[in-house]
This record gives structure tokens, C-alpha cells and sequence, in this order.
């Protein structure tokens, strides 16, 4: 039996990790912005467990996929602390509204 | 090719490029987390494909279960504020990050092509059969626990970290219930003779305005 080839995982995940960064390059919402980090980090992921695959002897991909996943998930609960810290000095969640430090 | 598994596997990767467009591009940021929750089922389906039964069912239950969660949480907390007004810039840096996802997208669809042509006489890109063993709890746990094991016990410092950081940021400044009497009260004393300082003034309406969304936040962390 032929199963689905290496290359179309890695281009699902080279749509997906493209879509991510440039939701985070042009939304102005940072909420969007982590939700487009949580994107590119699965794209990444599925890179990762799909070379796995090719290397069926041992499951390195898989473990750093699985620290990858721990490491998202800290960073979303520490990234949303950060939204709404500032968003209650701001009143607001637009990426712009954050220059309290350029003058 | 096998017809089921490829079509499993256009299932998922739809789900994948439906929800990340989604998650992307919808202006209402509930509806930018459904997408997300739908790119991430997509890619747990995807690592079953792969023979990686664990990471699914991580996958499913950190991503749908906790992220995806916490991140309605936030956006349920902020109320109609979560939603971005009408974007003022111009519209030239759009077009530039349109032109990029295109060309970018059509590159991968040329690899894509070329991937279905070689698959077809068996090119060398093929995946041969996995061990059973590929991806099970037990194979993912024992290599977790001997090789990945000082890993393993620094993310959960990690996590520890995180969880300790993330409260104590998005608490923000309590203030004593005791002190908050004590100007009160001495508010309250020198009212008939002068208005309270604007500091006194500052400091309760942060009470006011600050309390009823920390209540919630310890509610939805606990």
C-alpha cells in the first residue's frame, strides 16, 4: 500500500505557516496576532511529525513536536496575561495603541 | 494511492487552510478562534495520518481543550472592545501581503504537483511501513522518559513558570481592603472643607473599573 507522500504534508504546512505570518504581519489585532503565532507553531509542528515518518526508528520529531506544543501552550497563557494587562491600561487590543514607550 | 487515505487526508488538509484563513482574516476574534479550532482538528487528523496517535490526542486536548478555550475566555472578558475597529491604513500594504500569500501558495502548489506526479511511479518520497510501535503511548512515553527526561522535567518548570507569570501579570495592582478604608475614611473626614485629592480619586475608581474583570479572570483560571 502507497500512502500519502512526505510532500503534500509539508506543503499543508507550508500554506499554513504562510497564512500565520501574514496574519501576524498585517492584522492590527493582538489577539489575532497570538492566534497566527498558535498557527505558524502547528504548521511547524506538522513539519516535524511528518519527517518523523520518513525516520519510522526512532520518535525525535514527536518529542519536539510534543515540547513545541508545551511551549505554545505557556506562551498563549503568558501572551494572553500580557493582552489583558494592556488592555487595561489602553482600553483597547490594537497592536498600534501599544507606544507608550516611543517618546 | 490508497483512495480512503488520500481522502482523509483532503478532508483534513481543508479543514487546515479553511480555518487558518479563517483565523486570519475574520474581523470578529470569536469567529477567528473557531477557525483555529477547526485548523487544529484538521491537524490532528493529519498526525494520525502520520502514525503519531499520541500527538492527536495532545493535540486535541491542549490546543481544543485549553488554548482555543482560554483565548474565548480573553476574547469573552474584553466584551465588543476584542473587536478591531475599521483598519485606517492604506491599502497598499495589503495588497503586498495578498501578493506574498499568492506566490508563496503557488510555489507550494507546484511542489504539490510535482509531489502527485512522482508519488504515481513510486518516487523516493513515498513513506514506507511504519512499526507498529511508531507513535504510540508507549513507544512516545518510554522515549519521553529515558532520552527526553531532563527535557521533559525543565518544561514542567517551564509550565510552572508560565502559570506564575501569567498570574501574576494579568492580575495587575491589587490594592489593600484595609488601606482602601483607611482613605475612606480620611477622605470622608476632610470632605467638608476640601474636595479629595485627585490621587484618592484615581485610586477608587481603579477599584471600581478593576475589580469586576479580576473576579472574572480568577474565576476562569481557577
Amino acid at each position: 500500500m502507497i500512502h500519502v507522500p512526505l510532500e503534500y504534508f509539508l506543503a499543508v504546512a507550508a500554506i499554513l505557516f504562510v497564512i500565520g505570518s501574514v496574519g501576524f504581519l498585517l492584522r492590527r489585532n493582538l489577539l489575532v496576532l497570538l492566534m497566527s503565532i498558535e498557527l505558524m507553531l502547528n504548521a511547524v509542528n506538522l513539519t516535524l511529525v511528518a519527517y518523523n515518518r520518513m525516520q519510522p526508528q526512532n520518535h525525535a520529531g514527536q518529542i519536539f513536536a510534543f515540547f513545541v506544543i508545551a511551549v505554545a501552550a505557556a506562551e498563549a497563557a503568558v501572551g494572553l496575561a500580557i493582552v489583558l494587562a494592556f488592555f487595561r491600561v489602553r482600553k483597547t487590543v490594537r497592536s498600534d495603541d501599544a507606544d507608550l514607550l516611543r517618546n | 494511492m490508497n483512495a480512503l487515505e488520500l481522502g482523509f487526508f483532503g478532508i483534513c488538509a481543508l479543514f487546515v487552510i479553511v480555518g487558518g484563513i479563517a483565523t486570519v482574516g475574520a474581523r470578529n476574534p470569536i469567529r477567528g478562534a473557531m477557525g483555529l479550532l477547526a485548523s487544529i482538528i484538521g491537524i490532528a487528523g493529519m498526525y494520525l495520518g502520520l502514525a503519531a496517535e499520541f500527538l492527536a490526542a495532545v493535540q486535541i486536548i491542549v490546543y481544543a481543550g485549553a488554548v482555543v478555550v482560554l483565548f474565548l475566555f480573553v476574547i469573552m472578558l474584553l466584551g465588543p472592545s476584542a473587536t478591531s475597529p475599521r483598519d485606517a491604513r492604506s491599502a497598499i500594504p495589503r495588497y503586498a501581503g495578498a501578493a506574498i500569500f499568492l506566490a508563496s501558495a503557488g510555489a507550494a502548489l507546484v511542489m504539490f504537483i510535482q509531489a502527485g506526479g512522482r508519488a504515481v511511479h513510486g518516487g523516493p518520497t513515498a513513506f514506507a511501513e511504519a512499526p507498529p510501535t511508531l507513535g504510540t503511548i508507549e513507544a512516545v512515553g518510554r522515549e519521553l522518559f529515558t532520552r527526553g527526561i531532563v527535557p521533559f522535567e525543565l518544561s514542567g518548570a517551564l509550565l510552572l513558570i508560565a502559570v506564575v507569570g501569567a498570574v501574576a501579570v494579568a492580575r495587575g495592582k491589587q490594592i489593600d481592603p484595609t488601606m482602601l478604608a483607611k482613605s475612606e475614611a480620611v477622605a470622608e473626614k476632610g470632605s467638608a472643607h476640601h474636595a479629595p485629592s485627585p490621587r484618592e480619586a484615581a485610586s477608587r475608581d481603579a477599584v471600581g473599573s478593576g475589580k469586576a474583570p479580576d473576579k472574572e479572570l480568577k474565576e476562569a483560571t481557577s
